[in-house]
């Protein structure tokens, strides 16, 4: 089936007839995909009152529409307030995430790429071995940890336990190890020192690995939650996330706002992955290929 | 001077490039890991710790909510690993093939899960699940003439629910890993099958499937880790980490109940040295099986 490109048959009725059947199939998958999104689309434009003694029920009447949630949410009251600056928090955290988590792993993965040393395989089988150990078994030390190290509470302690992302790294070397090294020595032969090379020479060439990893990044810190939740404690701390989990209250009270917030905050990882669709695949799938 | 050219040599470059990742592997990684297993013989008190060898780890294997989480976290893992390999595989194959038009909509559609964060998936799930007649399964139920049913109270309708948001969450994403492998197989292989007069079929069998090990492989990994490790899918379906009889409670879902909401991080750590030793025993049994330590010839 995977190679069948004969074009000759790509007219006989049978050919239209799979056709109709396999983008069919997309169709209806794609379908229930997409539901609870768009139900949840529709559910914010209906009293949060409703979203409880209703669920997200599918009710296309123009009548029972209203725009009162997303009015209250921009309207400038405290909950609008408060949502306003979790929006900002996840922004910052996200923001400075990206920048550093990209600029250390490309470092690292340069080391480990461009020269010959006697703990290059030692250090990268430790890279590899990070990703064997899940992050949930660290989590209360490093807890402890941070608390000792006085960032409880900052966002330093957000960001800084994932700044050395193995997958990241891992996936850096790769796109550097396709590189030949004769644009080193051509470089040190012009008098350039080694930093320089590795910012003005090679970081150039690497910009699609950035744009891969710089997306993927910025998804897992936007939607972040374990970590965030552990180590943030004041309520003018949180990010998005964890400040949306607060309002799941049982009373229900804060309905409106939870979801025309939850809806608005799915919009800029949304706008990123359209944007930028063919960097997130290339960044996502380099480890499935080689294994 | 001197102490900059030595800076500056091609010796000691690679150490200072590498420098970030040892100190992060030192603080962040060895540290905390030696400290969970030490920390697990240990009663961890506010002010002092004891240690009490293996007392929290005795009193683990006695602990019925503990084989409770254990036992929904096996299911879940064994359930997602049957519903998110095969099936994404399939889907990339059917993908991959000329009977498919405007594919890069359904990618992009079949990816967006995976973009929306837990809290709101898990709301938005929840509300769908919910014992109201408005619910959509309940809707479903009631069309079938079944009546309505409390799915987030009895066990299996509750792994239903975390099953069904795995999927949602993870079918696209699979299929894209699978659908890079397809990618890599070289397609002189196909022609050659054709020649020989295989099928489409016998063309999956014996091209597309063994030469799609190594993806697959790499998604059973990750699976194996990700249904092991399952918490927050539960917390947000349940709005919180108590589920009626447990029925939604996963091992790190009892790791973050013991050691963030009851304080006993001793106890905590055991839990999560099992939950580590349990995801490697699977891990090296899955990729010896596998052959992924053979030597390739």
């Amino acid at each position: 089936m995977a190679a069948n490109s004969h074009k000759d048959l790509s007219h006989t009725p049978k050919h239209i007839a799979l056709t109709i059947l396999g983008t069919g199939f997309f169709v209806v998958l794609c379908g229930l995909i997409a539901f609870p999104v768009l139900a949840g689309l529709l559910a914010s434009f209906r009293p949060g009152t409703e979203l409880i003694r209703r669920g997200l029920s599918i009710d296309l009447n123009p009548k029972t529409m209203t725009l009162a949630n997303y009015k209250y949410l921009f309207g400038g009251n405290v909950d609008s307030r408060k949502y306003f600056m979790w929006y900002k928090n996840s922004l910052v955290i996200t923001i400075v995430s990206v920048v550093l988590t990209l600029l250390v792993c490309y470092f690292v993965a340069y080391g480990l790429t461009m020269y010959d040393f006697a703990l290059k395989n030692f250090l990268f089988t430790l890279v590899l071995a990070t990703m064997m150990v899940p992050f949930e078994i660290l989590m209360l030390p490093m807890y402890k940890e941070i608390i000792k190290l006085g960032l409880i509470d900052t966002y330093t302690g957000v960001i800084i336990t994932g700044l050395c992302s193995a997958s990241t790294i891992f996936f850096f070397r790769q796109y550097l190890s396709g590189l030949p090294r004769d644009l080193l020595s051509a470089a040190r032969i012009d008098g350039a020192n080694e930093y320089a090379i590795s910012v003005s020479i090679i970081l150039p060439i690497a910009k699609p690995a950035f744009a891969s990893m710089g997306i993927l990044t910025a998804m897992g810190s936007w939607n972040a939650i374990l970590w965030p939740l552990l180590v943030l404690k004041g309520a003018e701390k949180f990010t998005l996330p964890i400040g949306l989990n607060t309002l799941l209250t049982p009373y229900g009270n804060n309905y409106d706002v939870l979801i025309a917030g939850s809806m608005f905050g799915i919009l800029p990882i949304f706008i990123i992955f359209l944007l930028f669709q063919k960097y997130i695949i290339d960044g996502m799938t380099a480890g499935a290929v080689k294994g | 001077m001197k102490s900059k050219n030595f800076l500056y040599s091609q010796k000691v470059a690679p150490y200072v490039f590498v420098l970030p990742f040892i100190l992060s592997f030192v603080v962040f990684w060895i540290y905390p890991l030696i400290t969970a297993f030490t920390m697990s013989f240990q009663d961890i008190g506010a002010i002092k710790s004891e240690w009490i060898g293996f007392a929290n780890y005795t009193k683990l294997l006695k602990d019925k909510v503990f084989l409770i989480a254990v036992s929904n976290s096996a299911k879940y893992m064994f359930f997602t690993l049957v519903l998110l390999i095969p099936f994404p595989m399939l889907f990339a194959v059917l993908m991959d093939s000329n009977i498919v038009k405007a594919k890069g909509v359904w990618k992009a559609i079949l990816y967006m899960p995976a973009l929306t964060s837990v809290v709101i998936s898990g709301t938005l799930f929840r509300l769908m699940f919910t014992e109201y007649k408005t619910g959509q399964m309940n809707l479903i139920t009631q069309a079938l003439g079944l009546g309505t049913y409390k799915w987030l109270k009895n066990g299996w309708s509750g792994m239903l629910a975390l099953l069904v948001l795995a999927c949602w969450r993870w079918t696209g994403v699979n299929m894209l890993y699978f659908l890079s492998g397809l990618k890599a197989i070289d397609t002189s292989l196909y022609e050659a099958a054709d020649i020989d007069g295989a099928d489409a079929k016998q063309k999956f069998w014996y091209v597309t499937l063994p030469l799609m090990k190594p993806t697959t492989i790499y998604v059973l990994t990750i699976s194996v880790y990700a249904g092991l490790s399952m918490f927050l899918e539960s917390f947000m379906l349940w709005a919180g980490n108590s589920s009626p009889n447990n029925i939604g409670l996963t091992i790190v879902g009892y790791l973050y109940k013991r050691g963030i909401e009851k304080n006993n991080m001793g106890y905590a750590c055991a839990v999560g040295v099992v939950l580590l030793i349990v995801a490697l025993i699977i891990n090296f049994t899955q990729l010896i099986l596998n052959g992924t330590f053979k030597k390739e010839e």
